[in-house]
This record gives structure tokens, C-alpha cells and sequence, in this order.
């Protein structure tokens, strides 16, 4: 399986330098610096980006996009300290999201202790819910991991989506429970009334909650999750009970789901079961092993590229849960690291100085293959349309082109479109084997081998 | 008399009708390095189990310096300073060599359960670390995933993890498993290297080995001790030449 090891996703470079340290007397100092300065850098571009964005999305809906991003981002984060740090795989991690969501509605519907509070510490409320929640689940769950813990997961997530219909006065029944953010203390004159207003708030708290959760991952607890996960038995031959690991890991992780749960309740004011149930823990499952479990950065990827499709392709077509569903399955079946699997995948080759050998037989092999799929899509669009259209409705809009789903012709270019990409895709694969192999094969030595792409 | 480091009384294990150990009376002193050997299915992994906590002893108990380690867990008893290795390489093989062995130093150099403190910026866990591998032999790989070391690296790396942490109790199950001659002199070597001053208790199928580091040998056939003494008073003792060493010896002559 893949791993997450903080180590190597340190920039490289990093380590040859602690080895080259010469100077006995003064070790620290150069081990250090450098490695503390590449290890700030992502996160002060990360956030200098997040300021920056919405001066080129400026537009409400682009906002609400990148907030439900920034949302999915905490939950996907907190669910891989799971999944990919801990190696339990849960079915119903949703209910630690809603439960810390449905907490902080409550807040903000007592009007009257809400009225002195400032709506930027919310989100730390749903955590503190998703947390205690975690803590009275994790005390039995987390006895052993496998199977035995993803049937509790499920069973519990469950359990808890049931409780929405039965807990009326907590969960909201079927309408669920809603409130105003607005009635909150203001924050140094800001009401968070508008959309933007929220966009910093959440924006912050991705980059705290992020920040949070990539320190945890080098703390003792943090390093030993990884080590229960790889070895539970050695683990507990080196003085560390696999079970409290595995707790402080679920507590902590159901702590920032409750933070995501929190973003998202002063984002919509309002939650629902459907914040609760084993399709939103399925989603988060999902986004995390989309954006690939071994890397911290993975679901971060996988939250940005789930969330455009379900945003913005859902706006182009009915049928984008499939496109998101056939992604994933591509994702398990041939990049099995996930996205960030697959982009770390290069970095052999940038090291050497040999990825521009690459770029010319992507071109070869990718462009066709997009086509050949885009023809693919094409072809199932109208498939959809020729079943599911209103009678004597045959006029369908693909790619900026109208035509007659019911006609012949149509059926010919998208068919052969899709042959023609995927047959030259295919019968480029080889040359690009072969640059991949010479990419990531030093000059001098024939030594280092890269795997098919 | 000081106590000694490890006391076996009446150790008996069975799984359902099979009784594995039969009855077991060892003592271990401090400082020693005991051996245990005897054929296959004598017992000697189990009777390894048992004292520490992999599986419990169905009559019987075990102290560790005079204490008594019945009901604890695995964690417990490696926290009163007994550690251990396998018969079959248990290591962390996606993490790194490094990762490894500081894993291995996290609990006893009290970092415990800590969320609060960056394992990278701790200079007592770096050069902790460093001084174990420099002992073991892997500095020059300890940027590796421990899952592409060599199989002989890998023993030496599952040694040194299991001293790593300090304790005074070691117990290696079998460390020249599957080696070569070079191999084996060279863990032999470091095992003698890390282990001194420290109690050691090793099941060990190489005689070479065995006779080579052992202060006293326990002979075990069939769940029982039926020799223990000085390597040579078990080389000369009838029992043992019937029951398991005569080949072995023929051959080494």
C-alpha cells in the first residue's frame, strides 16, 4: 500500500544536507535552517494564494465553489489522518462532521449567547462536538483496525443518520435545523454578511486546520499512527499500546471533521441527515483516495478536483456523477496512490533533470487519449439523450454543436473520434514507456528504473 | 542471591489438547546470555510468546527482575525493559531505516503519547537515532524504505530496534535465520556488540552461534527443559546428544 511518510515529501535536499553536516560542534543549527525555511514555503504560498483568489474568481458563485472546496479540504484532511496516517478505514466518518455541524446550528440558533459571540470561533466548537463524539466511539472502535473497525464505522454511521428522524430536538427531523450567522457577534465590524466574508473566515481555518494537521503528523503520536499502520504488533514490542494510537489518531481526526462540520454550517446555515449519512462518508472516502492517501497533500488534491467536478461539471451535465465515479475507479485501478501518487511519481525524473523527456510523448499519448475520451463522453451524452429525452425532443447541444441525437451521422464522428484517440493513445503507449524508463534512468548508470505509466 | 532477570515457574501453555510448553522452570541471571535450542516444534518460539505477552500462559508465571508480568500486555512489559525480536523479519517496511529506529527510541526517551513535540527538531531523538545505526551499521541507509534493505540489513535493523529502546531484558528469536556464513558471523558480531552488559535470551538453531555467545544453554524438546547448563556440560550431557545435538555436533567435527 501506499505510505505517508512526512520524511521524503520534505522537499529533497533536505536530508543530504543534515548528512553533510561536518561540524560536530554545531550540528543543529546546520541541520536546520534550510529545512525550516522549504518547510515554510508551501504554506505561506498556499495561504498568499488563498488571499489572492478571489480578486480573479470574484463572481458569488466562484466563492461559494472555493468554500465548499475549502470545506471538503479540512474533512478530506482529517479523514486521511484516518485512512492514510493511521490505516483505519472508515464508512461513517460523515457523523463526526455533522454532529460538530448540527452543534454549531444550535449555537448560533441561542440568540441571546450567540449575540456576544464571535462567529470565527465556531468552527472550533464543531470540533470540540466531533471530538467528543470521537472519543466516545473511538473508546471501542479503535480496538483493533481492519475490518472490525470499518464495520463499526458503518454500523455507527449508521446508527447516527437513523437518529437524525428519532433525535428530533438535536438533529431537526427531516428538515433539518437551520440558523443566521449573522446574528453573531460582529467581528471587529464584520457581520459576515457577505459571501467574501465567509471566503476569508473558511479560508483561515483551512490553513490553521491544515497547518494543525500536518504538524500532528510529526509528533510522536503522529510518527507511531504510521507505525501501527505498517506493524501494529511490532508497534506494541516498542512500548505503544496500538490501541490508544489508534484513539489519539480517531479523536484527533474526528476533531477537525467537526471543524469542517462547523465551516460548513456558517457557509449554508443549515444542516440536514445528508450531512449525516453513508453517502457523505462515502463521498469523503471517495475524495481522499481520488487525491491519493500516501502523500499529506493528496486530499487536498482530491477535494480541488472532486469539488470542480461536482460543481462545475454538474453544471455542463446531468451524468457527472458517473464521470466522477469512472475517475475514481481509474484512480484505484491504475494510479493506486492517487493523484498526488501520480505527480510524485515525477519527481525522479526532476531531479535528474531528465522530466523534458517527457513532455513530448505525454503530448503524443495524452492529447489523443483525451480526445478518444472526450469522443467516449460524447458518445455516452447521447446515449443519455436518445433514451431519456422527451419524445420528438432530438435536438442535443455537445461541444458547442447542435445536431439530432436521433440522426446517424452524429453517431459516426463521435464513434470515430473516440477510436481514432484511443487507437493512436495506444499505439503511443510504448515510445512513452520507453521515455519514461530513459527519463528516470540516470545518464550514466542504467540503474534506476521507473515503473510503466 | 540478586534476582534474576527473568524467572519462568511452571509455565505451561496448550492449545486446546496439544500441550506446547509443559512445564517450565528457567532462571535467567542478569547480565547473562542464554540460549535456546532444541528441534523444531519444541517449543522455542512459544515459550517466547509467552513471557512476553503474545499469548498467555495457561498455568505458570514469568517475573521480569523479581516482578510478576502476568495480565500485562505486550506495550506494558516492553516498558519494564524487556524487548524482542522475531523469527520472521518485523519491521516497518514502508518506513524509513531512520523511521524505524526512532520509532523505536519514541517511548523510552519519554515522548510517550506527545502531540506537542516535533520529532524532527529534537536533538536527543536525532542523535539517538544516529548512535543506533551507527551500532547496527545502516547510517549509510538510513534514508531507505527498511523494505529494501537486504534480508541480512533488515535482521540487523530489527536488532537494533530492538535494543534501540534501552531495555535490559533483549530477546532475539532466531537472529541467523536463512544467512549465510559471512552474514551470520557479522550478526553474531553485532549482536555481541549491542547486547553487552545486558541480559539476552536467543533461540538459535545455529550451533556455531549458540556455542559461540552463550554463557548457558537451555536444551527444549517437546515443551520441556531437559538440559541447562555451561555450553560444554550440554555437549557432554547423554540426554541432549540422544535427544537433539548429536547430529548437529557430528557435523560440525
Amino acid at each position: 500500500m501506499s505510505q505517508f511518510d512526512p520524511d521524503t515529501d520534505l522537499p529533497k535536499g533536505a536530508r543530504p544536507k543534515e548528512q553533510i553536516t561536518t561540524d560536530p560542534s554545531r550540528p543543529s543549527e546546520r541541520m536546520q535552517f534550510r529545512p525550516l525555511m522549504i518547510a515554510v514555503a508551501p504554506w505561506v504560498i498556499a495561504s498568499a494564494a488563498l488571499l489572492m483568489l478571489p480578486l480573479v474568481f470574484t463572481n458569488n458563485s466562484a466563492l461559494t465553489i472555493m468554500n465548499q472546496m475549502s470545506i471538503t479540504i479540512v474533512f478530506a484532511l482529517a479523514y486521511n489522518m484516518l485512512l492514510g496516517q493511521g490505516g483505519m478505514l472508515s464508512f461513517g466518518h460523515a457523523v463526526y462532521a455533522g454532529v460538530g455541524g448540527f452543534a454549531c446550528m444550535h449555537i448560533m440558533n441561542m440568540s441571546d449567547f450567540f449575540a456576544s459571540f464571535p462567529l470565527v470561533i465556531l468552527p472550533l466548537f464543531g470540533g470540540l462536538f466531533g471530538m467528543g463524539l470521537a472519543m466516545i466511539v473511538g473508546a471501542f472502535s479503535t480496538r483493533s483496525a481492519g475490518t472490525v473497525f470499518a464495520m463499526i464505522s458503518l454500523g455507527v454511521g449508521e446508527l447516527i443518520a437513523a437518529c437524525s428522524v428519532i433525535i428530533v430536538a438535536f438533529f431537526g427531523g427531516e428538515g433539518g435545523v437551520s440558523g443566521d450567522r449573522t446574528y453573531a457577534q460582529p467581528f471587529f465590524g464584520v457581520e459576515f454578511l457577505q459571501q467574501i466574508e465567509v471566503y476569508y473566515l473558511t479560508a483561515a481555518w483551512v490553513v490553521l486546520s491544515a497547518l494543525l494537521m500536518y504538524l500532528w503528523s510529526r509528533t510522536p503520536v503522529g510518527r507511531m499512527a504510521n507505525a501501527v499502520r505498517d506493524n501494529p504488533e511490532r508497534a506494541e514490542f516498542l512500548g505503544y499500546s496500538s490501541r490508544w494510537v489508534r484513539f489519539y489518531s480517531f479523536v484527533a481526526s474526528g476533531f477537525f471533521a467537526g471543524v469542517s462540520g462547523g465551516l460548513f454550517a456558517i457557509n449554508y446555515e443549515i444542516l440536514t441527515e445528508e450531512n449525516l449519512n453513508t453517502a457523505s462518508s462515502g463521498v469523503i472516502l471517495l475524495v481522499t483516495f481520488l487525491g491519493g492517501v500516501g502523500f499529506f497533500f493528496g486530499p487536498i488534491i482530491g477535494a480541488v478536483v472532486f469539488t470542480l467536478v461536482q460543481t462545475v461539471l454538474s453544471l455542463q451535465t446531468e451524468l457527472w456523477a458517473f464521470y466522477a465515479g469512472s475517475l475514481f475507479l481509474a484512480t484505484v485501478m491504475f494510479f493506486p496512490g492517487g493523484l498526488a501518487g501520480l505527480i510524485m511519481m515525477h519527481v525522479p525524473a526532476f531531479k535528474m533533470g531528465r522530466a523534458r523527456l517527457l513532455i513530448v510523448p505525454y503530448l503524443r499519448t495524452l492529447l489523443p487519449a483525451a480526445i478518444g475520451i472526450l469522443g467516449l463522453a460524447a458518445l455516452v451524452e447521447m446515449m443519455f439523450h436518445f433514451r431519456h429525452a422527451a419524445t420528438g425532443d432530438n435536438e442535443m447541444t455537445l461541444f458547442w454543436t447542435t445536431f439530432d441525437s436521433h440522426a446517424i451521422l452524429p453517431w459516426i464522428i463521435a464513434g470515430a473520434i473516440t477510436l481514432i484517440g484511443l487507437g493512436i493513445a495506444r499505439a503511443t503507449a510504448p515510445s512513452l514507456k520507453d521515455a519514461w524508463n530513459s527519463a528516470n534512468t540516470a545518464p550514466a548508470s542504467q540503474t534506476v528504473k521507473g515503473g510503466a505509466a | 542471591m540478586s534476582t534474576p532477570a527473568l524467572e519462568l515457574k511452571g509455565l505451561k501453555k496448550s492449545f486446546g489438547k496439544a500441550e506446547i510448553i509443559r512445564g517450565i522452570d528457567l532462571s535467567i541471571g542478569k547480565a547473562e546470555r542464554h540460549a535456546v535450542i532444541g528441534p523444531n516444534g519444541a517449543g522455542k518460539s512459544t515459550l517466547f510468546n509467552l513471557i512476553t505477552a503474545r499469548f498467555a500462559p495457561t498455568a505458570g508465571t514469568v517475573k521480569l527482575h523479581g516482578e510478576d508480568l502476568t495480565g500485562l500486555e505486550p506495550f506494558q512489559i516492553n516498558r519494564k525493559g524487556l524487548s524482542r525480536s522475531f523469527q520472521i523479519t518485523n519491521i516497518f517496511p514502508a518506513m524509513t531505516v531512520f523511521e524505524n529506529v526512532r520509532c523505536a527510541l519514541l517511548w523510552s526517551m519519554g515522548y510517550r503519547y506527545s502531540f506537542w513535540d516535533m520529532v524532527n527538531r529534537k536533538r536527543d531523538l536525532t542523535e539517538g537515532t544516529e548512535a543506533v545505526l551507527e551500532q547496527i551499521n545502516l547510517s549509510e541507509r538510513s534514508h531507505l524504505p527498511a523494505g529494501t534493505l537486504s534480508y541480512a540489513e533488515q535482521r540487523a535493523l530489527e536488532i537494533g530496534i530492538t535494543i534501540a529502546g534501552g531495555a535490559n531484558v533483549i530477546m532475539l528469536d532466531e537472529p541467523t535465520a536463512g544467512m549465510s556464513h559471512s552474514e551470520t558471523d557479522y550478526i553474531t558480531d553485532l549482536i555481541l556488540k549491542v547486547t553487552e552488559g545486558k541480559t539476552l535470551i536467543m533461540v538459535e538453531h545455529d550451533m556455531g552461534v549458540v556455542f559461540g555467545l552463550a554463557d548457558r544453554i537451555s536444551v527444549l524438546v517437546y515443551g520441556e527443559i531437559i538440559a541447562t547448563g555451561k555450553p560444554a556440560d550440554v555437549r557432554a550431557d547423554a540426554r541432549v546428544q540422544e535427544a537433539y545435538l548429536g547430529a548437529a555436533l557430528e557435523a560440525e567435527h
